[in-house]
């Protein structure tokens, strides 16, 4: 065999791929890919493309509260998406917002894998008795919807640090989320591991005496962790409802850097004196997130599925 | 689906009638009985960890020799096994201490706030199962029709939003624009005994109306996607081709024979679901503020008043664990097969 021929790099790969070739032939997958990757630049560069600080105390102006959209009789074009009873700007508002739901959403989804990953790996490579607690966890986990889960752990951490400053609040918030988040992810590596541990490849490794540590990290892991990208993608917009859910209970994020959650519960005081606008465009925002990413993480199950093909 | 393994579970262990019926009954009690040992353990380091019992009960300024006295009389000087069994024996008495935040009991707390938790749960129950167990049929059987599809795309959505949105909806749609319903509170309730209710005045229909929808929806899609896959399914079978080879009625296959194959799955999901309407029924009563044990709850929760959180703890982990046993008892009432060989197994020595 001559090596004339060359392997071609790792992006002309992926473009020849299946999975590109599924994407770009799947109008809902762009569709959702596009608004997502627009509410995530927004988010990255939300300090340059705001119009306005509304966290900033010094900017607002109270005879500038309540102002409708701008397309409204009483709207005033500085102020596109109207304002709040501090005269705040909706559309500013929104963007920090999304930000807050977005990089809590993140952190959560990420803090849950690696816990997820960790804890199948060792269930499924090692079995026995470490196999039966961790499935016993999964199974008392399992009893429980996430969203009450979250909900009893955060308020656990809440009564735990009373006094907690921002960052501890934040903590703690992504604790209780992913916290109720990494059964899923257990699951389906710990079905993996199970499988993989079976094959040739993993008992040579360990003929020669590699570490059943490397062996899971190097060997296994890569090997399952098809699944845990797909349950990733599901998850976040999971893990976005439940911080917009918990905020909105007042629980979640710290008052003074509301994500959409509290925006959407700041508004609901206003619902009854007519200022619609205040809970309308956070709530629209949240459900354009989650609905994109979830119809992303569902193209990306199929496409990624050998069964439906 | 846990559920769904436990069904699986059952089918496999009549092949094999050595590990039976009681095995199974006998697994998922010690699961239930470890479930709320645990949640008794979280209550209880709750309490012991967060702030000092003594402090909370005497204030600031009580001399050192009354603390001794109190933290004897309270128990606390003992070691910490001994404290957990005492806690766990108050907690099955239905003693959980005095709110931090209001100073009465927790137990009248909860027992006032029950009814209305209740009430709105199982009217949400019985709304979910009416409606969505027929439109789940109609959208099997008309499975490619206009109507079908439309179901199907509004019940995507009603999947994606978030509880609180829809409640958010509600009010803006009814209450504000229409002006047609209240949107919180319970209205006009009757006594009857310890139990407050408001299924007996027109106000109390009228404020349930909107809370009630709100809980519903989401199990009302759940309910009505799962009866459609299921219907589908079993009209793919054999013996429901016989059925119709037979010269059988629709109305007869559809319904005497299709549907109540689909029971099982449908019963396991709504029996689970009912538990998760009382957790979600935290949200709505917060939407709509409904003075339910949800609010208490997320009340109790902003202020740190521990009492109150760990007895509500305990309490919707004992309504979901004793839900999922009644739900695997079920599946032995509903299913024929399992029945027999539970009865077979008893008789043959």
């Amino acid at each position: 065999m001559s090596d004339a021929v060359t392997s071609p790099g790792p992006l002309r790969r992926f473009l020849d791929g299946d999975l590109w070739y599924s994407f770009t032939h799947t109008p809902t997958a762009i569709v959702a890919a596009s608004i997502a990757l627009a509410c995530i630049v927004v988010a990255a560069f939300t300090n340059t493309l705001a119009p306005h600080h509304p966290f900033d105390l010094a900017t607002l102006e109270l005879a500038d509260s309540r102002l409708p959209p701008a397309w409204l009789p009483e709207g005033r074009s500085t102020y596109l998406l109207g304002t709040d009873d501090q005269g705040r700007d909706i559309l500013s508002a929104l963007m920090y917002g999304s930000r807050i739901s977005l990089l809590v959403g993140l952190a959560s989804v990420v803090l849950s894998t690696i816990f997820g990953v960790t804890l199948g790996l060792l269930s499924g490579y090692l079995g026995g008795k470490t196999d039966a607690v961790i499935m016993r966890i999964c199974d008392v986990m399992l009893s429980f919807p996430a969203i009450l889960l979250a909900l009893m752990i955060d308020g656990v951490g809440r009564a735990l640090f009373p006094q907690a400053h921002d960052a501890l609040a934040y903590a703690v918030l992504i604790v209780a989320i992913s916290a109720a988040g990494w059964v899923p992810y257990a699951r389906a590596v710990r079905g993996g591991a199970m499988v993989e541990r079976q094959k040739e490849y993993v008992q040579a490794a360990r003929v020669i005496g590699v570490s059943p540590l490397r062996i899971m990290r190097r060997h296994v892991l890569p090997n399952v962790l098809g699944p845990v990208m797909v349950l990733a993608t599901l998850q976040l917009a999971t893990a976005i409802l439940i911080e917009a859910t918990l905020s909105f209970l007042g629980v979640g994020v710290p008052p003074t850097s509301p994500s959409l959650g509290t925006l959407i519960r700041i508004g609901n005081d206003f619902l009854f004196s007519g200022e619609w606008w205040i809970t309308v465009f956070p709530g629209a925002m949240l459900v354009v997130i989650a609905l994109s990413v979830n119809l992303l993480g569902d193209w990306l199950r199929d496409a990624l599925n050998p069964r439906l093909r | 689906m846990a559920a769904r393994q436990n069904l699986r579970f059952l089918l496999i262990s009549v092949r094999h009638p050595t590990s039976s019926m009681l095995v199974f009954i006998v697994r998922r009690l010690a699961q239930a009985v470890l479930v709320m040992l645990t949640v008794a353990l979280v209550s209880f380091v709750l309490f012991q960890f967060v702030g000092d019992p003594v402090t909370n009960l005497l204030g600031q300024d009580a001399t050192p020799g009354q603390r001794e006295q109190l933290r004897r009389d309270l128990g606390l000087d003992q070691s910490a096994p001994t404290q957990f069994v005492r806690f766990v024996g108050n907690a099955v008495q239905g003693d959980f201490g005095l709110s931090l935040r209001q100073g009465r009991q927790v137990s009248s707390l909860i027992a006032e706030r029950l009814p209305a938790t209740l009430e709105l749960s199982l009217v949400a129950a019985v709304l979910a199962l009416a409606l969505g167990v027929p439109l789940g049929v109609y959208a099997a059987l008309r499975r490619d029709g206009f109507w079908a599809h439309c179901l199907m795309a509004v019940s995507l959505l009603g999947v994606s939003l978030p509880t609180f949105l829809i409640g958010i909806g509600m009010i803006m749609v009814f209450s504000v624009t229409l002006n047609w319903l209240p949107s919180f509170g319970r209205g006009e309730v009757v006594r009857l005994g310890a139990w407050s209710t408001g299924l007996l005045t027109a106000d109390g229909w009228r404020h349930l109306v909107l809370p009630a929808t709100t809980l519903a929806i989401f199990q009302l899609t759940l309910i009505m996607r799962l009866v459609r896959a299921e219907m589908i399914e079993v009209l793919r079978t054999d013996y429901i081709r016989f059925a119709r080879a037979r010269g059988l009625t629709n109305r007869s296959v559809y319904f005497g024979h299709a549907l109540k194959n689909t029971k099982v799955p449908v019963i396991t999901v709504t029996g689970l679901q009912l538990g998760s309407l009382i957790a979600f029924s935290i949200i709505t009563e917060t939407v709509f503020q409904w003075p339910g044990m949800g609010l208490l709850f997320i009340q109790a929760v902003q202020f740190a008043d521990i009492p109150v959180m760990a007895a509500y703890l305990c309490l919707v982990a004992l309504i979901f664990v004793l839900i999922n046993l009644a739900v695997d008892l079920l599946y032995f009432a509903i299913d024929p097969r399992l029945r027999a060989a539970g009865f077979g197994e008893a008789t043959v020595p």
